[in-house]
């Protein structure tokens, strides 16, 4: 098992972070945005694989399992909404629907 | 039969929750019979007790009868006790007696009320007489000032009886008002005494209090100085009289109860049962009794000037409660006691033959609109002469005569008395005797000015011939020196108070007699001025009334010597001027701002509510940022 520093790992983590933020702040297709939000989780989930790694636990890997199952879920629920938005405003754009003002 | 004393308040207060909670559904003849009944019982109850109590008195004339433990904190510990003596049997007898003539009367002379404010009306008349009867047997001063302020919420109640006129809804919150302001000075009264003495109960207390305080010491002039306001006020005397003759918005029997059997009389037997504070402060007995002489000028003036004839009664009252004032002022108790009762009689007798001509001649009260009654209402018109005759003090076959004779001569010779006193309360005499007769005169006499309307049935008219005969022959039970000494009502009292400690040994028979002859030709002297003023020669009056001083002197007798004027412009027009300033409540500003401020940041923050997802993205990532860098850096 090739070792590398925690340093470098969290490093990767952040900039995946990054860019699934900047991809949820920019994109307006409503999928682009559940994709970054998926980049970030992922990002996460590395984050916690590498703190793990640092200290020999298996805690980091059963963390990524959870991570990955809520994922799964939230992917689905928010599938659901986007064929709901879309089949009311004919457009993924998500600032179609900013007159609910939720 | 003494143990049945608890029942002598419970009837009243259960006759009260009965009307109170069914009285909706119940006809006037239900209402009546449990108002007048419940009372009626009371009042047999009391005559039973009087009998056993005079017959076989219990050991030093005072019997208690604890019903159960009020309340137990940190050693104070008031009992709902009951306590009978001389004292208080002559007051519950006066209360439940004539309070039952009361309601008697007021059968017929308020049918036509509806039914459900006709159950009203027996139900705080009820409560009125229960609360005086807690009153007068309470055996601790708290629960004296729950009857106290018992009384005062019926007579609030009922002076307001009809509320839908907003000038009886003033007339009722001046009573409440007004006496509230003596109740004040008597709760501090009763604050000093718990802090002095741990106890409430008032034979500790009267023992205590000589051997505590010394004569004249500050604590206890102070004590029956407040206690005093209370009594002031309660009892309608200079300076809180003001509320009394405003009193009259109320139905004429309530004005018969207040003035005869409860309210006004507290004060008299407030300070008769603290007597042994007053006698430790003598300055504060002095005042009682100067206190007591300008009132009963003041009101005697005021009473000329009436021409409503309830007016003429109410300052009458007012008068009247002054000589007890005197009689308490020279260490007359049972004086004060004595006239207290034979007052109750007529002064009931009174106001209920004056409401039998109001309620004959369709609600008038002015007595310049009535006259010639004397032939409509045979009955009423010979006993309100003897009612009259009885406040007038017509020698000899009066009770008035009596009572205030024996005041006159304890103020004249007791140890307490003074010559001022007497002649004040000689000259009061003189006034009473020229009101009483022009209030005949004007009533009864003269040619008729208005038709009769109705016609008073038995039940006016039979708790009128009672209250005439009790006004008569109440007097003979304590006869003077000179007419075969038969003192069995001073010596029935003097049995829990002292006797004032006149001179009988030393002035002798002759001043007395001297005394006597005296008031007698000043009451009759007034009677004939009130004659020759109101009957024979009424112009001599209106030609007076007419010139501008006559004028002038007339109103301001008339408006009770400008009180109601004073107090309007002292108290009552700048806690106005207060209100209307301050209309938008300083303080309230705060709590305005609070509202305003939290408004602002509502309207602030609900402009972040755009509906753009990406922005509430940002937000949680930029809030992200500042508190991972609040967590790391600070």
């Amino acid at each position: 098992m090739t070792s590398f520093s925690m340093e470098h790992g969290l490093i990767l983590a952040t900039i995946i972070f990054m860019l699934g933020l900047i991809g949820l702040l920019s994109r307006k297709n409503i999928v682009f945005i559940l994709m970054s939000v998926e980049i970030m989780l992922n990002a996460a989930g590395l984050a916690f694989v590498v703190a793990g790694s640092r200290w020999s636990q298996p805690d980091g890997q059963v963390m990524f399992i959870f991570i990955l199952a809520m994922a799964a879920a939230e992917v689905s629920i928010a599938l659901a909404l986007i064929i709901l938005l879309h089949r009311k405003f004919k457009t993924l754009d998500a600032d179609a629907a900013h007159n609910m003002r939720g | 039969m003494l143990e049945l004393l608890w029942m002598v308040p419970a009837l009243p207060f259960l006759g009260y929750i009965i009307l109170a909670l069914f009285g909706g559904r119940m006809t006037k003849g239900i209402s009546a019979a449990v108002g007048v009944g419940m009372l009626g019982l009371s009042a047999l109850i009391t005559i039973v007790i009087a009998i056993s109590f005079i017959a076989s008195p219990p050991e030093g004339y005072l019997f208690l009868q604890t019903l159960w433990k009020w309340v137990d904190v940190a050693g104070f510990s008031p009992a709902i006790a009951l306590r009978l003596d001389p004292v208080s049997l002559v007051f519950i007898f006066i209360i439940t007696f004539v309070g039952f003539l009361i309601h008697l009367y007021s059968v017929q002379y308020m049918e036509e009320e509806d039914s459900t404010w006709y159950a009203r009306f027996f139900a705080y008349m009820n409560l009125f007489v229960g609360a005086m009867l807690m009153l007068v047997l309470a055996d601790n001063l708290l629960l004296l000032y729950l009857g106290w302020e018992g009384v005062g919420l019926c007579s609030y109640l009922l002076i307001g009886y009809w509320y839908k006129d907003p000038a009886n809804g003033a007339a009722a919150r001046k009573a409440f008002i007004v006496t509230r302001v003596g109740d004040t000075a008597m709760a501090i009264g009763l604050f000093i005494l718990v802090m002095a003495f741990r106890t409430l109960n008032i034979q500790e207390i009267l023992r205590h209090v000589p051997l505590v305080w010394p004569v004249s010491s500050q604590a206890v002039v102070i004590t029956a100085l407040m206690l005093l306001g209370g009594a002031v006020g309660k009892s309608a005397q200079l300076p809180l009289q003001t509320w009394l003759p405003d009193a009259m918005a109320g139905p004429t029997p309530v004005s018969a109860l207040i003035h005869a059997a409860t309210m006004v009389t507290a004060g008299v037997y407030l300070i008769a049962r603290m007597h042994v504070i007053f006698l430790q402060a003598p300055e504060v007995m002095t005042i009682v009794g100067i206190i007591g002489a300008l009132t009963l000028i003041i009101a005697g003036f005021s009473a000329i000037t009436q021409f409503d004839i309830k007016k003429v009664l109410a300052y009458s009252t007012i008068s009247q409660i002054g000589y007890m004032f005197l009689a308490l002022g020279v260490g007359a108790w049972s004086a004060a006691v004595f006239h207290f009762m034979i007052h109750a009689f007529f002064k009931a007798l009174l106001f209920l033959g004056a409401g039998a001509v109001i309620y004959a001649l369709h609600h008038e009260q002015n007595m310049f609109k009535m006259g010639g009654v004397k032939n409509m209402l045979p009955l009423t018109f010979w006993t309100f002469v003897i009612g009259s005759a009885s406040l007038a003090a017509l020698p000899l076959v009066t009770g008035g005569f009596y009572s205030k004779d024996l005041i006159l001569y304890l103020a004249f010779t007791g140890e307490h008395g003074s010559k001022l006193l007497y002649f004040a309360g000689l000259f009061g005499a003189l006034i009473t005797a020229v009101y009483t007769s022009r209030m005949v005169f004007l009533t009864f006499y003269g040619h008729e000015k208005t038709h009769l309307h109705n016609r008073p049935g038995p039940v006016m008219e039979v708790p009128l011939i009672i209250l005439a005969v009790l006004s008569t022959i109440g007097g003979f039970i304590e006869l003077p020196g000179t007419l075969g000494h038969f003192p069995l009502f001073s010596n029935f009292i003097q049995n829990i108070l002292p006797s004032p400690g006149s001179g009988e040994g030393h002035e002798g028979i002759g001043t007395e007699l001297m005394l006597q002859i005296v008031a007698a030709v000043v009451a009759i002297g007034g009677v004939f001025i009130g004659y020759l003023l109101y009957y024979k020669k009424p112009e001599t009056v209106q030609n007076f009334k007419q010139t501008p001083s006559g004028q002038s002197l007339y109103k301001f007798w008339l408006y009770g010597w400008g009180f109601d004027w004073v107090y309007d412009t002292l108290f009552v027009k700048p806690i106005d001027w207060i209100a209307q300033v301050n209309k938008s409540d300083v303080i309230d500003l705060i709590y305005t701002a609070i509202a305003w401020l939290t408004r602002g940041f509502n309207r602030m923050f609900s402009f972040t509510q755009t509906g753009r997802l990406r922005w509430y993205a940002m937000g949680i990532a930029f809030g992200a940022i500042v508190a991972i860098t609040i967590v790391v850096f600070l």
